[in-house]
């Protein structure tokens, strides 16, 4: 028997999905996360977990209908083989955590409940409580702990990835790691490697995100030749209640329960909100989308409250962007029955009751969906073949990512409850694809490879390591500079995207890598040395700045999270049904014209000096072709009657062809990266 | 409830920290001054004196360590002693602080778990507990076998607030029959073996409030309940069940206010009625 096992780096939803699948199969499995794996991010998601059930399969729902309208919400931006073969999966894996013991909500009778979320017309999230990410990765949590009982699993907790170790090859065998305690530099041979190490958006400074999410482990990877997809795709959140430390997510249901968005229309009013009289008050969403009002799809939300306090400087306070969310006009009984949960997050953490006084609030970045490129084995019949290794494996052999920080599944924008399930889902297909990985070799990485190959990295991250201890000061301080970055990235590269901000944000971020390279450490000692752990996830955040930065500043149109103003497809305002049905026509050709320049991931190389090099890639589309998002839109009746009689047109011309030119439309491998 | 008013908060205060620079070190008192910012927590101020790293003397000194990750009162990293109360420092509000206590705020690392550094504590006795009392439910595995037992939402009301449980130790803080239990590494010996010597040291104490409450969700599950008796065991055995002394200190700590105290006693009935049984059974 070879002497094999698998190290996972990260301890949530994926990461444990993906160590318990291991464990049952027999494969032996390090596990490494920067905080102990209970405590990981996934604990912050509220909503739910999506997937078509009984219930609404009997509305006329199915599993392709979720399919589609993640691909819709994604402005298709992503290859549907995957996300099919999840939305096919999805109810299977609600009934394996039910099994685990996830205490879903029931319905009178006893059958798990489900609740409505956007993007959809069904009911298709099930969910425990408020807490539904918290509840899903305890069960996973417990499941890993009785492995670990059993001796399948060795938790590396408060352990930092350093990086990955590649031999001569370039097949990865391992990884090494920091001891977060004594500070100890290791090497973990491998015979794969699975990061499942999620966001980054402490990039941003401040985010929804926990103080994990610093992505400090896929620019490691990045760093060592691993391909980055989608990097300028970041979720912005429209309501989120701004802390000084942290942004708190406060839930798209307070304004579905009847919540009013509004500024003051002096700016910076100084008076009470509540003294200040209905006529005085600028409800901006309503006035400006008088059918949606403050319903209007997350983005448009997210990019209104920008603009009325960045652009528009009506900002309910000076030194800090934010609007009021208002509930106070609503009656107590219904808001301590319906939004409870949310409204004591607020309570607590901003020591007034948002029943009485409006909330404070202000978007926030929430989830990256681009990620680290990963690949997939396609069937002839549009669906994964699981058990192939190719499987959620980046370019770098033997190396693996999962989860939030792979860039598979979500294209343009994520649908909410669908991030649980595609980091549930990755994690449990991507074991047994390696199990035939590693039955193809009959050794293991420990005993294959020469000990110089172990010790050689351990080495190098040592030297970097003293050397970064023993640094004369420069004088630079890491955590000011983190906000500096945060401030930077922010403001360009969020809501709103404008190329002279991007190119401005480019030159600045490129300044703050050069001052963090002058930073002096306020602890130089070897135990529990916080201020070295941070300072070296700082450096690391660079590439993935830039990353965001040049994805966002090539790609000059619109598209998903993705909103530049100079790139906008306005409506049709015409009244006349000829000239309508003429500009119509003229949108039609130029969205055709956008889909066939832009509808392509980008994917980001990391160069020697730190600096990304874009290529794109083809997204396989051949099982639900695009189509126009027009959400919202004005003139959209008669864009989509343009676009179906077209698409009519074109599907009689392909029926002619010979039969399966369709299923081979488009390629997916690195190679036929342009 | 009242928002506090803005006059009566300081543009700065002070902070004392109880430090200790590793285990076995002696902890000392460090006092730093932290300038006022709207809407801060203890973490904000853990993050100013971090970023400044020099005491109210003007003394340069190494960042204050301390342990944190959701900030939103969810994963229960950042447990510690707050103004002497067992509590998240994400959730504690500054100005609400000030108001309680116009002199300044006073943060200590945890009293019943060994100090790593600082307000860093080290809480592996807290997981080894849950492994104790095989706090998980035993599937046979992960392939489709279809959706878990139907449950009455009676019954899911009565497991969610268990199952909100993060681990964050407030209730063993609080708990008078907790005590510290520290293994210290011996010259020679291999991490393996003093690793297996700690967990058979916080085995032999006593495994608290949660780990009780935690045997108790999984024995109310349907399918948890198959392995109730291992778990009724594991209450019984050396540092079980019978060591708490009800001084109900724990359920009034909880910061997600989990009845722990019900559990307690609903352990207390199951753990008797399975003694028995195995008694008669013999």
């Amino acid at each position: 028997m070879p002497k094999q096992r698998v190290m996972v780096v990260g301890g949530g939803l994926a990461g444990l999905a993906a160590t318990m699948r291991f464990a049952e199969m027999g494969i032996p499995v390090d596990l490494m996360s920067l905080t102990p794996v209970k405590r990981s991010h996934s604990v912050c998601a509220q909503g739910g977990i999506n997937s078509v059930n009984d219930q609404t399969r009997q509305l006329g729902d199915s599993e392709w209908k979720h399919f589609d309208d993640t691909v819709y919400g994604g402005d298709f931006l992503q290859h549907q083989p995957p996300v099919h073969e999840m939305a096919l999966w999805a109810p299977r894996i609600i009934d394996l955590m039910d099994r685990l013991g996830v205490p879903f909500n029931r319905t009178p009778e006893g059958y798990r409940d489900q609740r409505r979320f956007g993007g959809t017309l069904y009911k298709r999230t099930a969910f425990s409580g408020a807490t539904t990410g918290q509840q899903l990765l305890y069960a996973l949590d417990e499941q890993v702990r009785r492995w670990e009982a059993e001796g399948l699993v060795t938790k590396y907790e408060f352990w930092d990835f350093l990086g990955p170790i590649l031999d001569d090859n370039g097949i990865c065998r391992g990884c090494v790691g920091q001891n977060l305690t004594d500070m100890e530099i290791r090497s973990f041979p491998a015979d794969a490697v699975v990061l499942a190490t999620g966001g980054c958006g402490l990039i941003y400074g401040r985010s929804t995100m926990s103080m994990a999410c610093n992505g400090s482990a896929v620019s490691r990877a990045f760093q060592h030749g691993a391909l980055y997809g989608n990097g300028e795709f970041v979720q912005v959140h429209p309501t989120a209640v701004p802390g000084a430390d942290k942004l708190r997510l406060m839930s798209e249901s307070a304004r579905g329960e009847g919540g009013r968005v509004w500024v003051p229309r002096k700016p910076q009013d100084p008076r009470d909100p509540r003294e200040i009289p209905e006529a005085e008050r600028y409800f901006f969403l309503e006035e400006r989308y008088p059918a949606y009002g403050n319903l209007v799809p997350r983005d448009i939300a997210t990019r209104e409250i920008f603009n009325v306090c960045i652009y528009e400087g009506l900002s309910v306070e000076k030194e800090r962007p934010c609007v009021y969310l208002d509930l106070t006009h609503l009656p107590r009984t219904t808001l301590d029955l319906k939004l409870g949960g949310i409204l004591e997050i607020y309570e607590k953490f901003q020591g007034v009751d948002p029943r009485d006084v409006p909330m404070k609030i202000f978007p926030a970045v929430h989830y990256t969906m681009g990620g680290l490129w990963a690949d997939y084995e396609r069937t002839s019949e549009g669906r994964l073949d699981i058990g192939s290794p190719k499987n959620q494996a980046t370019n770098i052999p033997g190396l693996f990512a999962i989860g939030e920080c792979d860039y598979q599944y979500h294209g343009a924008n994520r649908l909410g409850a669908n991030s649980l399930l595609s980091c549930i889902f990755s994690g449990l297909i991507v074991a047994p694809g390696i199990e035939n990985l590693l039955k193809s070799s009959s050794h293991g990485a420990s005993d294959d490879q020469p000990s110089s190959l172990w010790n050689a990295a351990q080495e190098k991250y040592q030297q970097e390591h003293d050397a970064l201890l023993n640094r004369s000061g420069g004088g630079e301080n890491p955590y000011l500079i983190h906000q500096e970055l945060g401030e930077t990235m922010t403001k360009a590269a969020t809501v709103v995207r404008h190329n002279r901000d991007l190119s401005a944000a480019l030159e600045k971020v490129r300044e703050l890598q050069e001052r963090t390279s002058r930073c002096s450490l306020s602890d130089t000692g070897n135990w529990t040395n916080q201020n070295v752990v941070f300072t070296k996830a700082l450096q690391d955040m660079f590439p993935l700045a830039k990353t965001i930065l040049e994805g966002a500043l090539a790609r000059d149109e619109c598209r998903g999270a993705h909103f530049k103003p100079d790139f906008t497809m306005p409506g049709i305002e015409a009244e006349d049904p000829a000239e309508r049905r003429r500009e119509a026509e003229k949108w039609c050709d130029r969205f055709a014209e956008n889909t066939k320049k832009w509808l392509k991931s980008t994917v980001a190389e990391c160069g020697t000096d730190s600096e990304p090099k874009l290529r794109y890639e083809d997204v396989d589309t051949s099982l639900i072709p695009p189509r126009p998002r027009l959400y919202g839109l004005v003139g959209a009746e008669v864009i989509e009657e343009v676009w179906k009689e077209r698409v009519a047109a074109g599907s009689q011309a392909t029926s002619s062809r010979p039969n399966g030119e369709k299923a081979e439309a488009t390629k997916h491998s690195p190679s036929t990266v342009g | 409830m009242i928002s506090p008013a803005k006059q009566s908060i300081p543009d700065v205060f002070d902070v004392r920290i109880l430090r200790q620079d590793g285990p076995g070190e002696k902890s000392y008192w460090e006092r730093h001054r932290v300038t006022h910012q709207p809407d801060m927590n203890v973490i904000s101020v853990l993050q100013q004196i971090a970023a400044r790293a020099e005491t109210e003397e003007g003394k340069k000194v190494s960042p204050v360590a301390w342990d944190c990750n959701c900030l939103e009162e969810v994963c229960g990293a950042c447990t510690m002693l707050v103004n002497g109360r067992t509590r998240q420092a994400c959730s504690a509000l500054v100005d609400n602080l000030l108001q309680e206590q116009p002199d300044g705020i006073e943060l200590r690392p945890m009293s019943k778990f060994p100090v790593v550094r600082d307000l860093v504590v080290q809480r592996d006795r807290l997981f080894r507990a849950l492994k104790k009392v095989k706090a998980w439910v035993s599937v046979d595995g992960y392939f489709d076998r279809g959706p878990g037992p139907q449950q009455s939402p009676a019954d899911q009301q009565t497991a969610y607030p268990l199952s909100q449980c993060m681990s964050c130790g407030c209730c063993l803080e609080a708990c008078p029959q907790y005590t510290k239990i520290e293994v210290t590494r011996r010259e020679g010996e291999s991490e393996a073996d003093f690793k297996k010597r700690e967990a058979a040291a916080f085995d032999r104490g006593f495994i608290g409030a949660h780990a009780i409450s935690q045997a108790i969700l999984f024995n109310i599950h349907p399918t948890g309940k198959m392995n109730a008796g291992e778990r009724l065991d594991a209450l019984t055995s050396e540092g079980g069940l019978q060591i708490c002394g009800n001084a109900q200190n724990c359920v009034a700590v909880c910061p997600k206010s989990i009845p722990l105290t019900t559990s307690i006693a609903r352990a207390g009935r199951a753990t008797t009625l399975h003694s028995l049984k195995k008694f008669f059974d013999r």
